[in-house]
């Protein structure tokens, strides 16, 4: 055979020149090809990805290194608008499902993307959505090694739809669940609170009100990993993202069979945020979060988690907001400023602005 | 109909229409000021007010006078309870009344 | 925030809280039964439930929550309308948020947007003006409700609309008046009412003189009160201070907010575009004369229900429903036979359920009614 011979075919590739997404970008021939290598292999430059293989596979050998569990967690990411203060949906697709694994307790290790367009999305929104995504998963240590990519008729969805899908390694011996808790068990939080609903709502443009708040959307595994060593008896971690921090203490209240009992004017929130639900009637704590966690751990340890959570630039803000208590089990209650008690409950439907 | 909230109006941005941007805690909204406004009190003079701001529209300036007048009445109460419960505790050992659930 | 803080500081709290108790204690003891007081709006209702006021009062006083809210009362045949004024091709229903979720006889506003109809939610009437404008092409219809504290907005952003000859935007209105209503609680037979906390912001439109009947002849002290927790106990205190003394007079606790004569540009705009109705049905409560607005006919290109047509149907409310014995404060939320049960926040039966200002919907989400109940206020 002559040298020439030898020589591979080049590939066919068709180049990514329109500037919308047509439904052949999902049709898996040569123009979903090029959206694929044009945007998605552009943005996240992962070996593993580029062999577009199936599946990605990985050696268990390698993941047992770093515990004895794996934490599989899977999130769908449509939020409206895409593009906001302090994110986007493509930095939030990554952080989210990075911050579920961080809270199972894991080191996030793997993610998958999986997109679902809207005929016609226009092309270099989509990239700087993946660029996003790109980025927040390299910051975070993190690498996207497997996904999907499929184009629906107009109006059939809104615009971007992304899951994401990631994996990780628990260490062995960490148990965090809320049935570990226990009366006497102090409760944090990382920081200020209702930031990124406040933003969401506010983006959405109905109301009118120009406000500096931005979302706080971070990826926590490194404030967790600063955590982990200060409180060697964390009972539980949860991020306080849709229904807010009320949700979740309510979620443990019940799990747990304890009740929680908050203080007020310990709970971080945001002066703007304060006026927002002011002027709107709502409650920042139904407001979701994206960088924010509830930890809860026992009560000899509660301060060296605060000063641990406060080392870290996403626990600046990091507060004891309340405890586990004995009474009236399932129940969360709040002090409030005035100094009388009043019931969280959980979330009746959405929160909507009121008049009254 | 209550949801009001007070604001103080920083700028004005269309005076024949009546509107002026109102400053609530660092949030900004333009806000009708039709019912402050009057030959007493033209839209120019309304910087630096403080109103209730309900639904966009500011309804009532807000009276300082008024306002300290009542806080101060309430610290004066405020004393006279101090008193009271000094008197009472070098007097006898009086349990503090109930709605303390102060965490410790 | 400022005119905020200060009225909700805890020192002011507990030194008023500690006059309340000395008071009512007597007072209840010569009536040989606890005070009952009513706060008529749905503001304060929700000040109460949020800062856990109820619990820190001393047994000697109940609060009794009056009928002051205005999406808890509306009627169902109304929503209707406004849903079929939502639905009609080429309609924005520009809606403040609390009466998204009120349910009609077949769905709310919030259903029919879930099924296609161009429901917005706005936080202002202006807001619904600059939809009109931004679409020319479209009817926007603002879904106009509240007391006179929203009267004077509505009014004068349809004076905005004829300044600027906007001709695709209208109202359904559905504003009501507080005093007719107050009478109506008034010369309910089995009243047991002691004295009221006033609406703040309805008397910073209307002032305090139209309370005046009240005092004078129905012998009830009124405070008109702030929304702030510290405004809502001074104002409790000063109706104990009247019992007290014998008085019965009308008194301005707000007055940082509510001038005496109320606010004249404002009722000025509401007389122009507004005038009374012979009746208004509301919720729970049946019709009560003179106690509802619509627009008057020069300003009928702006009525919504003379613009379109609304089916208009008188919807009666589910037998089980006892919203009106909650509203004159004759059982409590918990004393009637559905509350709970049938109707919830999630599945409300009645208006009381629907709005976080709605008694039933403040006590279910809210309330603590175990502690409520060891302290003798509920059964057990």
């Amino acid at each position: 055979m002559t040298p020439l011979d030898q020589t591979p075919a080049a590939p066919r590739r068709e180049s990514l020149d329109v500037p919308t997404v047509t439904l052949a970008h999902g049709g898996g021939g040569a123009a979903m090809r090029a959206l694929i290598d044009a945007v998605f292999l552009d943005a996240f430059r992962c070996p593993e990805l580029k062999e577009m293989n199936d599946a990605a596979t990985l050696a268990l050998r390698d993941l047992a290194q770093h515990g004895d569990r794996l934490a599989f967690t899977t999130d769908s990411f449509v939020v409206d608008p895409l593009i906001f203060p302090g994110g986007d949906i493509g930095k939030l697709a990554v952080c989210g499902t990075i911050n579920d694994l961080a809270v199972s307790g894991a080191r996030p290790l793997y993610l998958s993307c999986a997109v679902i367009l809207e005929e016609g999305f226009p092309i270099a929104a989509l990239r700087r959505i993946v660029a996003s995504m790109a980025d927040a998963a390299r910051a975070a240590g993190v690498a996207v090694i497997t996904g999907d990519t499929k184009v629906v008729g107009r109006g059939a969805c809104d615009k971007l739809f992304i899951n994401t899908t990631g994996i990780g390694v628990i260490a062995t011996g960490l148990d965090l669940r809320p049935a570990r808790v226990r009366p006497g068990d102090v409760v944090l939080v990382n920081g200020l609170l209702g930031d990124h609903g406040a933003t969401i709502l506010n983006a959405r443009g109905d109301l009118a009100l120009t406000t500096p708040i931005e979302s706080d959307c971070a990826a926590l595994h490194g404030l967790i990993d600063a955590l982990k060593p200060a409180a060697p008896g964390l009972r539980f971690l949860r991020d306080a993202t849709r229904g807010g921090l009320a949700t979740v203490l309510n979620e443990v209240a019940e799990s747990a069979g304890v009740g929680i009992e908050v203080v007020e004017s310990a709970i971080p929130i945001r002066d703007e945020v304060r006026g927002f639900c002011e002027i709107l009637g709502l409650d920042p704590l139904y407001l979701a979060n994206e960088g924010k966690l509830v930890a809860i751990v026992p009560e000899a340890e509660a301060g060296d988690a605060l000063a641990a959570l406060r080392g870290h630039p996403l626990g600046a803000g990091a507060a004891i907001i309340g405890r586990a208590v004995a009474r009236r089990p399932g129940r969360v209650v709040m002090q409030t400023v005035l100094g009388g008690e009043r019931i969280v409950d959980m979330l009746v439907g959405e929160q909507l602005p009121r008049i009254c | 109909m209550c949801l009001g909230i007070p604001g103080r109006v920083v700028a004005i941005t269309d005076a024949v229409r009546k509107l002026g941007t109102v400053d609530i805690a660092g949030i900004r909204r333009e806000v009708n000021l039709a019912c402050i406004v009057d030959d007493a009190h033209p839209i120019g003079d309304c910087v630096g007010d403080w109103v209730l701001v309900h639904v966009g529209f500011a309804m009532s300036r807000i009276d300082a006078r008024e306002a300290e007048a009542t806080l101060a009445l309430l610290a004066e109460l405020g004393e006279i309870l101090e008193a009271q419960r000094a008197m009472s505790a070098a007097t006898d050992t009086a349990p503090e009344t109930g709605g303390d659930h102060a965490l410790r | 925030m400022r005119y905020v803080d200060e009225f909700r500081d805890p020192a002011a709290a507990k030194a008023l809280l500690a006059q309340i108790a000395a008071l009512a204690g007597p007072l209840a003891e010569a009536r040989g039964r606890p005070l009952a007081l009513m706060e008529v709006c749905g503001g304060h209702t929700h000040a109460i439930f949020k800062f856990g006021i109820e619990n820190l009062l001393p047994p000697a006083i109940e609060l009794v929550h009056g009928p002051g809210c205005p999406v808890c009362v509306l009627p169902m045949g109304r929503v209707d309308d406004c849903v079929a004024l939502a639905e009609t091709p080429g309609v924005i229903l520009a809606t403040f948020g609390d009466a998204m979720r009120v349910p009609g006889s077949r769905k709310s506003l919030q259903q029919a947007k879930a099924e296609g109809a161009d429901v917005r939610m706005v936080y202002s009437p202006l807001d619904a003006l600059a939809l009109a404008r931004a679409h020319p092409d479209r009817e926007v219809v603002f879904f106009a409700l509240g007391f006179e504290t929203t009267m004077p907005s509505t009014a004068l952003t349809v004076l905005q609309a004829e300044a600027e000859g906007i001709a695709n935007f209208s109202l359904f209105c559905n504003h009501i008046t507080i005093i007719p209503t107050m009478k109506a609680i008034l010369d309910a037979p089995d009243l047991r009412i002691d004295g009221f906390l006033g609406p703040g912001h309805v008397s910073m439109v209307i002032g305090t003189a139209p309370y005046r009947f009240i005092a004078e002849n129905y012998q009830k002290p009124l405070v008109v009160s702030g929304f702030e927790p510290v405004d809502v106990l001074q104002s409790i205190w000063m109706v104990l201070q009247q019992l007290a003394e014998g008085r019965a007079e009308i008194e301005n606790q707000y007055a940082r907010v509510v001038p005496e004569g109320g606010n004249d540009r404002a009722l000025q705009a509401v007389d122009r575009v507004f005038e009374l109705r012979p009746f208004f049905e509301w919720r729970g409560l049946g019709s009560i004369d003179h106690s509802g607005v619509r627009m008057r006919d020069e300003y009928a290109r702006f009525d919504a229900e003379r613009r379109f047509a609304v089916p208009d149907v008188r919807i009666a409310d589910p037998e089980s429903c006892q919203c009106g014995a909650v509203l004159t404060g004759a059982i409590k939320p918990w004393e009637c036979g559905v509350f709970g049960k049938s109707c919830t926040p999630a599945s409300p039966l009645g208006a009381l359920m629907v709005s976080s200002e709605g008694a039933c919907a403040a006590y279910f989400q809210y309330g603590d009614l175990e502690a409520l109940k060891e302290r003798g206020k509920a059964p057990a």
